[in-house]
């Protein structure tokens, strides 16, 4: 837990629209270390989504430093950044951004295509592996409509892990799902950072916010509070005490 | 990203949209199958053409008189009385380049036979004219010197007017019938020969001695042509010279003065025809590359559409590692792989095309090798070129407008 991971200083970002400029970001510091289950808290418009995709590399920071895995993100050019997200990140998205009309299968192994290390076969033992640890193998030649949305979340999950990346982020991965299948995401989540996984995701809801380890919560573009969990909850515990909704998996 | 993975990907996004694929690809389908279809189709009249004119005679070298013309009106009727026997005699003594020359006199008129008849031209002609004119005797046989020396009354029928005047098959030698009233003698039929190259039926004629049809059928005392066969188709050029160097001086020509006659070969002829057929082709090739041209508009156009249709698409791509230039060439590989695919059915379709064109005109339609091979280049050019716009449109978004994309 000594890795620092992830490491900001006084971070901005502006936009420009037309006149008005906005301030996305005033001064953002944050160090996020290896192993580490963050969640981004924080209203709507504070900065969440733009600190995410700061840290996911799509994109830059006006001013301040950024250093991930050691490496200085401001140096980098585009093509640097792709490779740079293809090896080491994974991203879950709100909305999951699976290729319609595409299996379950050939979904995951869509980031083993930009590395050209990566040979045709490895890349489908791996897209298998990825999609058996979120509990999904049964379903690889599913197309997404086939699938329902918290499945869904699950082969996006599945996506993000096929590259072992170093950190794992997600925007608000259970804004489109009940509160059971977020429980499930988050179990799996926690599952993941068991195994050593870094994740960092953003949340509304703060009973979401407390199966991470650490809490950060936005306001304005600045970091409010910093908190470790007290009561973290163990997702799994949890559903077992829940009980099981009819219109849950059919099988 | 290697090209196996690159063609991978852009497989699987065409599959997901096969009947767009389908539908973009259909432009380039009728382009190149037209293209493909119109070249066959003028290279095998061509090539008809070529082979008619060939079995029109054996390295001919025709002399006409130069008709005197102005404005469309004939001056007088003496300019086309130039040629007489008497130069096939100095061409025949003279002219080391030719190998057979006759005398052509035509007369046309009413041939009868009991209560049939029939209107023909009858062309009085010398011994000779079966050799060049490739013609053969399929029963009886060909007049001697002789009855050409007595202006005999006899006469060989091309298959037309056998059939005109006595039914189809019919072996008429030893009959007699009545030309312009005289009766003649038929002592030989031609074998049929079919349409010439200009669509006129060579079959219906009938043969008969010069002498015979100058003075008793047509009452001159001047020739309408003369016929000749050069020794091979490389001296054509030198015969055509020998005959007009002879014939200038037979004729007592001034040096200034323009030839009465003309003279023209079957090699000419072939290359001019050629040259007008090629032309053609080339012309027909054109129009149908218009339509290739529209196809490769919609490849772009289908392009732009899925661009911004796949925006997300293309966002995500980004973000789990696509590089611009892994974009660009993704958008490439599709339209290249759109237009080559278009272009092999294209390729097949035309040559069915063309088949049933050849069939349906009854000339061959010959698919060439090379129109075949300029197809598929053409293709992927029209991949490259229409594709570029879309395909660089695609790889200069920005990763978080493109995924946060409507
Ligand atoms: N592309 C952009 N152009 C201009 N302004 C932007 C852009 N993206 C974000 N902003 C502005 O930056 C601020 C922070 O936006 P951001 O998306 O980070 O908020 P958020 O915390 O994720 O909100 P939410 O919880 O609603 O998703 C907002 O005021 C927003 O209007
Ligand atoms: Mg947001």
């Amino acid at each position: 837990m000594n890795n620092s991971i992830i490491e900001i200083k006084s971070l901005r970002k502006d936009y420009h629209v037309g006149e008005v400029t906005v301030h996305a970001l005033r001064g953002v510091d944050l160090k996020i270390h290896e192993g580490e289950f963050v969640a981004i808290m924080g209203a709507s418009g504070s900065g969440k989504s733009t600190m995410l995709n700061i840290l996911g590399c799509l994109d830059k920071p006006t001013y301040g430093d950024y250093l991930l895995d050691g490496v200085n993100v401001n140096t980098m050019n585009n093509d640097a950044l792709a490779r740079f997200r293809n090896k080491k990140l994974g991203f879950v998205f709100q909305s999951y951004n699976l290729l319609a009309r595409t299996t379950a299968l050939e979904n995951v192994e869509l980031p083993l295509f930009y590395n050209p290390n990566v040979r045709s076969r490895e890349r489908k033992e791996s897209a298998l592996r990825a999609l058996e640890a979120v509990g999904l193998s049964d379903r690889m030649h599913h197309m997404p409509n086939q699938l329902s949305g918290g499945q869904q979340q699950r082969v996006a999950i599945a996506r993000s892990l096929v590259n072992d990346p170093v950190l794992i982020l997600a925007d608000e991965p259970t804004g489109n799902l009940d509160t059971r299948t977020s429980f499930e995401i988050m179990e799996l989540f926690q599952d993941l950072n068991d195994k050593g996984r870094t994740i960092v995701y953003v949340t509304h809801e703060t009973d979401i916010a407390r199966f991470a380890t650490r809490n950060v919560t936005f306001r304005d573009g600045k970091i409010q509070r910093e908190s470790n969990v007290s009561e973290r909850l163990d997702a799994r515990e949890i559903l077992k005490t829940m009980p099981v909704e009819a219109i849950e998996e059919f099988d | 990203m290697n090209y196996t993975n690159l063609f991978r990907i852009a497989i699987r996004a065409l599959i997901r949209n096969k009947l767009r694929a389908f539908l973009t690809m259909l432009g380039i389908i009728i382009g190149v199958a037209s293209v493909i279809a119109m070249l066959a189709i003028g290279e095998g009249s061509k090539q008809k053409i070529r082979g008619q004119i060939s079995s029109m005679g054996t390295n001919m070298v025709m002399v006409m008189p130069n008709m005197q013309r102005r404005g469309g009106v004939s001056l007088g009727s003496s300019s086309s009385m130039v040629l007489k026997y008497s130069d096939v005699q100095s061409l025949r003594n003279e002219a080391t380049a030719l190998s057979a020359v006759s005398p052509e006199v035509m007369a046309s008129g009413q041939v009868i036979y009991s209560n049939q008849n029939t209107q023909t031209t009858i062309y009085g002609v010398s011994e000779e004219y079966l050799e060049i004119k490739k013609l053969e005797v399929l029963s009886g046989r060909f007049f001697n010197t002789n009855e050409i020396k007595d202006m005999s009354k006899v006469c060989i029928l091309g298959q037309t007017v056998v059939t005109n005047l006595f039914g189809a098959g019919a072996d008429p030698v030893g009959l007699s019938i009545r030309i312009k009233n005289l009766p003649f003698l038929i002592i030989g039929v031609l074998k049929d020969k079919g349409e010439s190259g200009m669509g006129q039926d060579q079959d219906d004629l009938i043969l008969a001695p010069y002498t015979t049809v100058q003075r008793r059928l047509a009452a001159i005392d001047y020739i309408n042509g003369i016929f000749a066969s050069a020794v091979s188709e490389e001296k054509s050029p030198t015969a055509i010279a020998e005959v007009e160097e002879i014939l200038r001086r037979t004729h007592k020509l001034k040096e200034s003065a323009e030839n009465d006659f003309r003279v023209m070969s079957q090699t000419e002829l072939l290359k001019t025809v050629t040259s007008i057929t090629d032309i053609m082709t080339y012309l027909l090739g054109a129009i149908a590359g218009i339509s290739l041209l529209v196809g490769g508009i919609g490849i772009m156009n289908i392009m732009f559409v899925s661009v911004t249709e796949r925006t997300r698409e293309i966002g995500l791509r980004m973000s789990i590692g696509g590089r611009g230039k892994d974009i660009m060439k993704q958008f490439l590989a599709e339209s290249i792989i759109l237009s080559i695919l278009g272009g092999i059915m294209g390729v097949l379709f035309g040559y069915l095309l063309a088949r049933l064109a050849g069939s349906l005109m009854t000339s061959h339609a010959i698919v060439k090798t090379q129109s075949v091979v300029l197809a598929f280049i053409v293709c992927f050019i029209i991949g490259v070129f229409f594709g570029w716009y879309p395909a660089r449109k695609a790889a200069n978004l920005n990763p978080i407008d493109a995924l946060r994309y409507e």
